[in-house]
């Protein structure tokens, strides 16, 4: 079982979070090109190590989580909104 | 290599069996190969086979990091059927069945294929409906495909739970030439079989790098040493990405998910078929290997991962699933269990296709059924790499397709790529 620490409610069990995938991807513009969106869309860097990924908390608070996580060891480093200025109000309300 | 045959059996029976040569040699890698197929495990043995079987081409070697049988090959449950609805993917699998029914002759090697029928049960009319379209697509491409109602279904596997209010069995859709066969058997039996025709398997051989020049591959730096092939081909399953990106060529259309599947002590004949609870189910298939032990798996472990062991909360899924059906399994104890890392694609198919690099072939994204792909995957794989020109039933199966909106979705469940169990 991977625990993680949600910013919200604390540390719970992978089991309550769903896997949302790479935290990285940037969706280009609108009018960006076919291959630009095929890219975003499909492409993938699947890394062998540290990444960044989105988790949701679908059986708990139901806030989306940015997690830096070991695809190899699942060590996870750090756990934070995915919405920046969340984070401001969890750091505010340490 | 002493081939297999009654004449040898009964000469070696009287000698004490010393008489056996061993199944593949251990060559030292040569400096120049025609071909390198990196990746030992079924799809790239198979691969190796065909291109010296039906292309004449036998200076090959297979680099293997590990040994030969000890990835996915020996990390799956055996379990081979062609029931697919896709163009190409249809053909492709049914040709693969059809390699499986003469595959031990084929060999020399006995890969204990058996086929015992595969039993997809459903639970509820939308999706009787949804498998009867499968399963009518397949009937029209000349595969067998059939309905089983609830008696009938009930006098082949009286022991399953029919009384589950969840889920109640309704029926099942079956393909009888569906089954499994033995995994070391046919990771053994296509090594021997390459080793034969002039293959050399190298074990214990990672690859670190590549060297390229004027925008081609010319030579693989290994853990043995450099060597030089004039075409290199990819199969490596969970760990593409590593070498793709180790090419230099960027993402791909992949994500590697660890999928778990387990083995129970063994017990007397209780299951005749291939049993599947997940069409409008859980997810979950069953069968009994000719030891004994059950052999049963279910989803993947949800989040991406390279770690080739499993998690806690799918074994509770599985063995949860397990109760449902099949009560009877309840005091039976797990043996083993183990995960392998699954090459999910964001449609769901595979790829055979050429790459940006002229002399590089890739052949990858098996998602849950590279076992029962193995042998069509080697076939058409080969044809690729000799003929330089993709087989009619994997023209599609290539990294273009995403752009040209022509996915090859068998389940329609988008482009996530844990999704395509």
């Amino acid at each position: 079982m991977i625990r993680i620490n949600c910013p919200y409610c604390g540390e719970r069990d992978h089991s309550e979070f769903s896997y949302g995938g790479d935290a990285t991807i940037k969706y280009p513009s609108l009018d960006s090109s076919e291959k630009e969106w095929t890219e975003a869309i499909f492409f993938r860097k699947n890394i062998k190590g540290f990444q960044l990924e989105t988790w949701h908390h679908t059986n708990g608070c139901r806030m989306w989580l940015k997690i830096e996580r070991s695809t190899v060891t699942h060590e996870i480093r750090s756990v934070k909104p995915c919405h920046p200025d969340l984070q401001k109000v969890v750091e505010n309300n340490k | 290599m002493t081939k297999f045959n009654a004449w040898n059996v009964i000469k070696n029976g009287l000698n004490g069996q010393s008489y056996w040569t061993r199944q593949w040699r251990d060559p030292e890698p040569k400096k120049n190969y025609d071909v390198i197929i990196i990746g030992g495990g079924l799809h790239g043995l198979a691969t190796a086979y065909y291109l010296a079987k039906n292309h004449n081409i036998k200076n090959v070697a297979v680099l293997e990091k590990g040994w030969i049988g000890g990835g996915n090959a020996g990390r799956n449950t055996t379990i081979v059927r062609s029931n697919y609805m896709m163009p190409g993917n249809h053909e492709f699998y049914e040709h693969s069945l059809k390699l499986w029914e003469n595959l031990s002759h084929d060999l020399n090697y006995n890969v204990m294929f058996s086929q015992r029928a595969h039993v997809s049960l459903f639970h509820s009319p939308g999706a009787k409906d949804s498998v009867s379209r499968t399963y009518n697509i397949m009937r029209l491409h000349g595969t067998d495909a059939e309905l089983w109602d609830l008696k009938k279904l009930k006098k082949k596997i009286p022991h399953l739970n029919y009384n589950n209010s969840r889920f109640p069995i309704l029926g099942a859709a079956v393909q009888k030439r569906a089954g499994n066969a033995r995994h070391d058997a046919v990771a053994w039996g296509y090594a021997r079989a390459a080793d034969t025709l002039g293959v050399d398997i190298l074990q214990n051989c990672e690859v670190t790098g590549f060297t390229r020049t004027n925008g081609m591959i010319e030579s693989v730096q290994t853990s043995r040493g450099i060597i030089k092939g004039k075409k290199i081909g990819f199969a490596v399953a969970g760990n593409t990405s590593v070498l793709w990106q180790m090419a230099e060529l960027g993402n791909l259309p992949i994500e590697s998910h660890k999928l778990q599947a387990f083995v129970s002590e063994a017990v007397k004949p209780l299951l005749d078929q291939v049993v599947v609870y997940g069409v409008g189910g859980a997810h979950f298939y069953i069968s009994q290997s000719d030891k004994g032990s059950m052999v049963f798996g279910g989803d993947l472990d949800w989040y991406k991962s390279y770690a080739q062991r499993g998690n806690l909360p799918m074994v509770q899924d599985v063995a949860e699933a397990a109760m449902a059906i099949f009560p009877s399994l309840g005091r039976i104890r797990l043996l083993r269990h183990w995960a392998g890392v699954m090459d999910m694609t964001m449609d769901g198919s595979f790829f055979i296709c050429k790459t940006p690099i002229s002399n590089l072939y890739l052949n990858a994204g098996w998602n849950y059924g590279g076992f029962k792909a193995s042998p069509a995957s080697g076939w058409y794989f080969a044809d690729l790499i000799a003929n330089e020109n993709p087989h009619n039933y994997v023209q599609n199966h290539n990294l273009e397709r995403f752009e040209k909106g022509i996915n090859i979705d068998e389940r329609g469940a988008g482009p996530d790529p844990k999704l395509h169990g």
